[in-house]
């Protein structure tokens, strides 16, 4: 059995320039940000970015990494509005497809299942229609109703954070919820994750319910040990949102010279780097 | 018994809020924002005992639980693939708070302004079109002015009457703008051609002032009641059990 075992920088070589790429988790919520902090670092430039945005979406528009957005919501959850993807979308510096929550999934279904769309009320009678004109609808062959085809959104990687995998790529969430990573893998033409620890096969079943096992080592390419890679989203049970970083985030993203000084402190090095810059930050704060 | 305080005007729209679930039986209760929160507990504490309610996360939990406190008991699991999966079955009411909200009740939490370069932009889209064309919606807006009270929203997120009826029968079929609960009264969409009309204003609010504060036409009956006042039992689960640190006072002052 494969040995899938990557580190970031080997995730990225991986990637290109112009790739359609969808982030898993959900607002600023279980993210793969080592890996996306990994893509600050790179070259790469003119993705596309699919997912259920937070921080992630943020710093990548920040970066300048980003030609279109494909988003059901940009959010960083405990902080409604995030300050990067205002300041792109006011400037007009991104393309954008804006779909409803469940278009988005169901896109990513059709993808996942290779089918060209699927059929829903989603979306009709919206705006969504209309900033999309590219949208049709289907007339039902049992009648009666016509109904939007979401079309199907092939990404070519996916990147998604768990809290346990093996070196397979069979992975677990822990937390509350899976939020939609089994269907970004399942939509990728190759898909990546990290994740707090890997383990041995044996110890996923001991520690939890075989169906926290969402992701399954087919629909993986490789597997990324990345211990607080979530950093700055939740990663529950392993640590909760990083409440006091995110507003730093959120107030350095909102000023231009904040944001250069929150760049060189924390952005700048690599992941150990950033995670050092972080340590120290809490234990230099007095309590 | 002691006296109970007079309520305030954040106590009458948590009742409001409240109402509109009134009658809803065994289906998911969705408050998004503050007041409606501390409304749909309510809710379901004393008249609507039977709404299914979650943490905000992924459980539905049961019992009576203040803001910000851990729910007692979970009963069961929705994570969001879940809440999909229910809502396309229209098992769900859900309150939304709009930036911008028509006569028609479309409603816009997407971006003020040009959408291709937006003066403002704020969440997107979310799933207000999936929700306002699956199940019953209903909106709190908790500053009533000609800025969230328009002639015409910006951007179409949740879909109104007008927009649901020009779509087509596949929109209207399943669709519904319930109620809308502002910090000056409640309206519904209760007239011939589903126009908004003012049904009650909060104590100390004139038609008048509601008017004042509208961008459009409002209807209202020549009589317009006032918001039913909340009870002492009410009273004493916002203030003792759902919101003891009186938070909807910062949403809603007075």
């Amino acid at each position: 059995m494969a040995d899938k075992r990557m580190t970031e920088a080997d995730v990225v070589a991986e990637l290109r320039s112009g790739m359609t790429i969808g982030i898993g988790g959900w607002g600023s919520r279980r993210k793969p940000m080592s890996l996306v902090r990994a893509i600050l670092r790179s070259d790469l430039r003119d993705l596309t970015i699919v997912g259920y945005g937070g921080p992630d979406v943020g710093l990548l528009l920040a970066a300048g990494k980003v030609r279109r957005l494909v988003y059901g919501f940009v959010s960083l959850d405990s902080i409604a509005l995030e300050p990067h993807f205002r300041a792109a979308r006011q400037a007009g510096a991104v393309d954008v497809t804006e779909y409803d929550e469940g278009m988005l999934q169901l896109a990513l279904y059709a993808a996942a299942c290779r089918l060209p769309f699927l059929p829903t009320r989603v979306g009709l009678g919206s705006d969504v229609m209309r900033i999309n004109p590219d949208l049709r609808t289907v007339a039902s062959p049992y009648g009666g109703e016509e109904l939007l085809a979401v079309p199907a959104l092939h990404l070519d990687a996916a990147l998604v954070h768990l809290n346990r995998a093996d070196m397979h790529g069979n992975a677990q969430f822990l937390g509350p919820d899976p939020y939609f990573d089994d269907l970004f893998c399942q939509a990728a033409a190759a898909a990546y994750v990290s994740c707090e620890r890997i383990v041995p096969t044996p110890e996923l079943t001991a520690a939890a319910p075989v169906q926290t096992l969402r992701i399954q080592r087919w629909m993986v390419r490789g597997v990324v040990e990345a211990p607080h890679g979530a950093h700055f989203t939740s990663c529950d049970p392993d640590y909760g949102r990083d409440e006091d970083f995110q507003r730093e985030y959120a107030k350095a993203a909102a000023e231009p010279e904040l944001w250069t000084a929150f760049q060189e402190r924390y952005l700048a090095g690599d992941e150990p780097a950033y995670q050092a810059a972080v340590a120290a930050r809490t234990t230099a704060v007095p309590a | 018994m002691t006296a109970v305080m007079a309520p305030t005007r954040a106590e009458v729209c948590v009742v409001a809020c409240a109402e509109a679930w009134r009658g809803d039986g065994e289906i998911l209760a969705s408050p998004i924002g503050l007041v409606p929160t501390i409304a749909a507990r309510l809710a379901r504490a004393t008249f609507a005992p039977d709404l299914l309610l979650s943490d905000g996360e992924a459980m539905l939990v049961q019992g009576t639980w203040a803001l910000g406190a851990p729910p007692p008991v979970i009963e069961g699991w929705i994570p969001y693939r879940a809440v999909f999966d229910l809502l396309y079955g229209g098992r769900r009411h859900v309150m939304m708070g709009p930036s911008q909200i028509d006569r028609y009740g479309n409603a816009n939490i997407s971006a003020i302004g040009d959408f291709a370069r937006p003066t403002v932009q704020l969440l997107g889209v979310r799933g207000a079109p999936g929700n306002t064309v699956h199940h019953p919606t209903s909106y709190w807006v908790p500053r009533h002015s000609r800025r969230s009270f328009v002639a015409a929203v910006d951007m179409v997120s949740g879909v109104g009457y007008d927009r649901a009826a020009a779509a087509g029968p596949e929109v209207t079929r399943f669709h519904e703008v319930r109620r809308v609960v502002s910090n000056l009264g409640v309206f519904d969409f209760d007239t011939p051609d589903h126009r908004m009309r003012l049904i009650s204003t909060h104590p100390g609010v004139s038609v008048e002032e509601v008017r004042a504060a509208t961008a459009f036409e409002i209807d209202a009956p020549d009589e317009v009641p006032t918001t039913r006042l909340p009870t002492d039992a009410e009273l004493r689960l916002i203030r003792e059990v759902i919101d003891p640190r009186q938070a909807r006072a910062r949403e809603v002052p007075g």
